[in-house]
Parts: C-alpha cells; sequence; structure tokens
C-alpha cells in the first residue's frame, strides 16, 4: 500500500468516526419463545448473544456468518419485529427499511409496481396524489428502470427488476439506514453486479446507510466499509474491511475467508 | 388475480346463466299462478300447456319450480354470504394476529365442525323457531361460518410473514389495512373456489333441510319442499320430481363448473 493510499484510507477512518451515529446496537440478546402461549425459560432459544456494535452515517457494514447464525434474526430486531430480552437497540434517524433476499415474495403478488412503490407513502398521508406519482417516478429514474414498468404486475418483471423495484419502495420514504438482507444472492452474477453498483451509488445520491447481510465474501469485499463476523449468535469479530480480510484474527474468520477463495 | 379462461368456465357460466336469468324471470312472471289449483287439469304429463306437467292440485309444476328455484338461490346465495363473510371476519383475525384469540376460537371452530351440518342447523331451527325462510338463512349461515373461518384462517395464516406484509408493517400501515389491502386480495383465490363449493353445498343443505320438514314451508315453496311434496306422488306424478330434482343438480353442476374453471385457470396462468 502507498503513502497516499494509507494517508486516504486513515482520512476515511477519521471521517466514519466523526459521522453522526445512525444505528446502536448495545449488548443485546434475544430469541424466539417456541410453542404454547406461556413464556417460560424452557421453551425459549437464545439465538443472540451480547451483540454490540454501532454503525455510523454513511457507512456500509457487513454482517457475515454462516446461516442459522441469527443474521437474519439481528435484522429483525433492529427493525422492531422482535424484542431484544437484553440490551438495547437505539435508533438516530428515521425508522429503517429492509431490502429482502427473495425477490418473489417481496412484492404484493395482488398489485402492480406503480402501487407497490407508492403505497409507503400513501401510509405516510403527507403528500397528495400528484404529489405521490411525481415521488414515485423520481424513485424509478433512481433505480434505473423505465416508466412502463409502472404498470406491470411483479409476476411479469425478472428477479433483478423486482430488486430494484423494492429498493424503490424502501427508499421511496427516504430513510437514512437500509438493511439489506442477502439482497443478491438469488441473482445471477452479471445481475449481481448491477444492483451492487446501483446500491454503491444510491447510497451517495441519497447519503445512506447500509447494514449489508450476507454469506458471500466477495460480494461484502466490494462493497462494505466495515464488516462483522457472526458465529452461533455472537459477533467474533468487527473491523474494517482491510482489517478483517488482510488480517483475520479468528480461527473462524480464517476458515471463512480460506472458504471463499 | 387472473384467470385463463377455459371450457369449464364457459360452460358453467352458460349454464348457470341461463338458470339464473330463468329464476329472475320467475320471480315477475310465470306462465301459471304457482298456488292456482284446478281440479281439471290435475296430475297432468308434461305437455307444450305444461311443460313440466301438474301435480295432484292440477298447479303447474313448472311455474312452480320457477318459484322455488328462486327460493333455492335466495336461501344458498344469503347462505353463503353470511357464512363467508363472517368466516372470513374470523379467519383472518385467527390466522393473521395468532395467539391466544386464534387457539380458543379455532378450538369452538373445530367443536361446531365436529357437529354434522343439519343437527347443528336442526339446533338453530329449533331455537329460532322453524318455517320461515329467514330461519333458514341465518341457521345455514351459522352452519357455514366455521368451514370459511377454517379456509380463510390457513389462508391468511400463510401469508401473514411475506416479505411484503413485512415491508407493509415497517412502513407504519395499520393493522387494518394491512388485512384488508394487502392481505385479503391475494386470499381471493383461495376464497372464489370455496364460494362455489359452499354455494352448492348450501343448495343442498336447504334442499336436505326443507325435504325434512324443517325448511321452508308453505306459502313458500323451494326446490327441496318440493322434493318432499313430490316424494308422495311420485307413482301418480314422477315429473313432478324428476324436475325439481333436475333442476336442483343443473344448479348445481354449474356452479360446480365455475368453481373447477376458476381453479384450472388460474393454475394455468401461473
Amino acid at each position: 500500500m502507498s503513502e497516499n493510499e494509507m494517508n486516504l484510507q486513515a482520512e476515511n477512518e477519521m471521517n466514519a468516526k466523526e459521522a453522526p451515529l445512525v444505528l446502536q446496537v448495545s449488548h443485546v440478546s434475544g430469541g424466539y419463545y417456541s410453542g404454547g402461549i406461556l413464556k417460560t425459560k424452557q421453551n425459549y432459544r437464545e439465538v443472540l448473544h451480547d451483540i454490540d456494535f454501532e454503525i455510523r452515517q454513511g457507512e456500509i457494514m457487513g454482517l457475515v456468518g454462516e446461516s442459522g447464525t441469527g443474521k437474519s434474526t439481528l435484522a429483525k430486531m433492529i427493525l422492531g419485529l422482535v424484542q431484544p430480552e437484553q440490551g438495547e437497540i437505539i435508533h438516530h434517524t428515521k425508522r429503517p427499511q429492509i431490502v429482502f433476499q427473495d425477490p418473489y415474495s417481496s412484492l404484493n403478488p395482488a398489485y402492480s409496481v406503480e402501487w407497490s412503490i407508492e403505497e409507503p407513502l400513501r401510509v405516510f398521508g403527507k403528500y397528495d396524489a400528484p404529489e405521490r406519482k411525481r415521488r414515485v417516478r423520481d424513485m424509478l429514474k433512481r433505480v434505473e428502470l423505465p416508466e412502463e414498468i409502472l404498470e406491470a404486475k411483479p409476476t411479469e418483471l425478472s428477479g433483478g427488476q423486482r430488486q430494484r423495484v423494492s429498493i424503490a419502495a424502501a427508499l421511496i420514504r427516504r430513510p437514512r439506514f437500509l438493511i439489506l438482507d442477502e439482497p443478491v444472492s438469488a441473482l445471477d452474477v452479471t445481475i449481481q453486479a448491477q444492483i451492487l453498483r446501483l446500491l454503491k451509488d444510491i447510497r451517495k445520491e441519497l447519503d445512506l446507510s447500509y447494514l449489508f447481510i450476507s454469506h458471500d465474501l466477495n460480494v461484502v469485499y466490494q462493497l462494505c466499509d466495515r464488516v462483522l463476523v457472526m458465529k452461533a449468535g455472537r459477533l467474533v469479530e468487527q473491523g474494517t474491511i482491510e482489517e478483517v480480510y488482510e488480517n483475520p484474527k479468528e480461527e473462524y474468520t480464517k476458515n471463512l475467508l480460506a472458504a471463499a477463495d | 388475480m387472473r384467470i385463463k379462461r377455459n371450457g369449464y368456465l364457459t360452460a358453467g357460466l352458460i349454464l348457470t346463466g341461463i338458470i339464473v336469468l330463468m329464476i329472475i324471470i320467475g320471480m315477475f312472471w310465470t306462465p301459471y299462478s304457482p298456488l292456482t289449483m284446478s281440479a281439471k287439469e290435475k296430475l297432468q304429463a308434461p305437455s307444450l300447456r305444461h311443460l313440466m306437467g301438474t301435480d295432484n292440485f292440477g298447479r303447474d309444476i313448472f311455474s312452480r319450480v320457477l318459484k322455488g328455484a328462486g327460493t333455492t338461490l335466495t336461501i344458498a346465495a344469503a347462505t353463503i354470504l353470511i357464512g363467508s363473510v363472517c368466516g372470513t371476519i374470523v379467519g383472518a383475525l385467527t390466522g393473521y394476529f395468532g395467539g391466544v384469540v386464534d387457539d380458543v376460537l379455532m378450538r369452538f371452530n373445530d367443536a361446531l365442525t365436529a357437529f354434522p351440518s343439519i343437527l347443528l342447523a336442526l339446533l338453530v331451527i329449533s331455537l329460532v323457531g322453524p318455517g320461515n325462510k329467514y330461519n333458514v338463512i341465518l341457521a345455514l349461515g351459522i352452519v357455514f361460518i366455521p368451514s370459511y373461518a377454517r379456509i380463510t384462517r390457513t389462508a391468511f395464516a400463510s401469508l401473514r410473514d411475506a416479505n411484503y406484509i413485512t415491508s407493509a408493517r415497517l412502513m407504519g400501515a395499520s393493522n387494518a389495512r394491512i388485512l384488508l389491502v394487502h392481505l385479503l386480495p391475494n386470499t381471493v383465490r383461495i376464497l372464489l373456489p370455496a364460494l362455489t363449493i359452499g354455494f352448492n353445498n348450501a343448495v343442498l343443505a336447504e334442499a336436505s333441510m326443507s325435504f325434512l320438514g324443517i325448511g321452508v314451508t308453505p306459502p313458500d315453496a323451494s326446490l327441496g319442499y318440493m322434493l318432499s311434496e313430490a316424494q308422495g306422488m311420485f307413482a301418480a306424478a314422477p315429473w313432478y320430481s324428476i324436475c325439481s330434482g333436475l333442476v336442483i343438480i343443473l344448479l348445481v353442476f354449474g356452479v360446480g363448473l365455475i368453481g373447477e374453471g376458476l381453479q384450472r385457470g388460474e393454475r394455468e396462468v401461473e
């Protein structure tokens, strides 16, 4: 690494440190109760243990780990869909939105693309119909979709198109923080690259922060500034992408990286 | 929801359409008064003068069948209206919210389903009193609620964790909006065929009740009541049983075809 690059990196880190907080997750544990209507110790299964990290404005945080380690549960908890048993989740911005992995169930099959993108604004209730239409068309341009697609039903779209529509719907209310739960895992490689580029561009345009959940370490390397490594419900490692990828401290991270190469 | 046109659907719509059209005409005009007796013309076989013959009082059976089918249709339609609306409300709430409400309501539902429907209808009739058309509708409507509750509960429960519903919750949509706007249109594909099956069951249930004498009573006449009336003169006027039975069969067959057509048409679109 040249001196110049190192300076640049140091500057970036300084900026990251100074940027205002978007999300604080402090010592969070939680899980699910199964069976019966009583919440007893016996049917409680803890999925997350003592998770602790924070995300700053403009940052893309990767979250990696094998399937079943609790990545999606953590996402649900940040979204407020699952309550933590211990610890605290503090949002410093508007409620985050999410883009899901499966583009086939993330859009309501009964309605058109236009309806799906407009619905968050209708629920919000602050804008009249012409203003909503204008915002929908503006957002459609940002996700690089043609206007003709507004009339289409989700079943008529490709996986990549659906994911773009999902991103538009998630961003239409202009949240500052977006959770991306394996957003490109169901897509083939060329489409993956397009969506990743779109996510990068749109982050700059709209000054967004992402929590990017993935099991694909190459994708995380391409996109993320920092990364969290999760194993069996615990954060085993966190740091900048360079720190973790070039100098992993934990045996688990080394194995993960070795498996990805 | 999109449905591809197919033979079942077309045939069902035509058959049901013809029957319903005739019933509607019968509500305003019949060739003869269905109640006027005529000793001279009793027990006549079908002819051009009396398309379906006459009964032992000389009443025109075609006119009576038109009126009776109207009563049957009204009762069946009102029954599935009550059953599906109430059933959908119960099913939507239990399926979407789950938890204690779901457990309690669905166990009660199971208990109701355990009784044969005729027995249950008999119970309701014994509470509200027999004879009146509206009492039959009430009894059958209540009897039909559990099956619709079960069907819609399954539909709502299977969709409540869909990603697009999670998104709806995150955007702050109210439960009412999620249930009515986001979920309900997606359950139509399950509900619509269930409505046609339910309609047929209601036609048959009304016919059985009236046949057994716990349904409509004179001066109202339904197809089921006419069947039981015809039973007494089967040897003298077999056309009475055959004609009123045939109308029940055609009505049920036509609506059954529509239901089958809906299901096939949707599968083809997918």
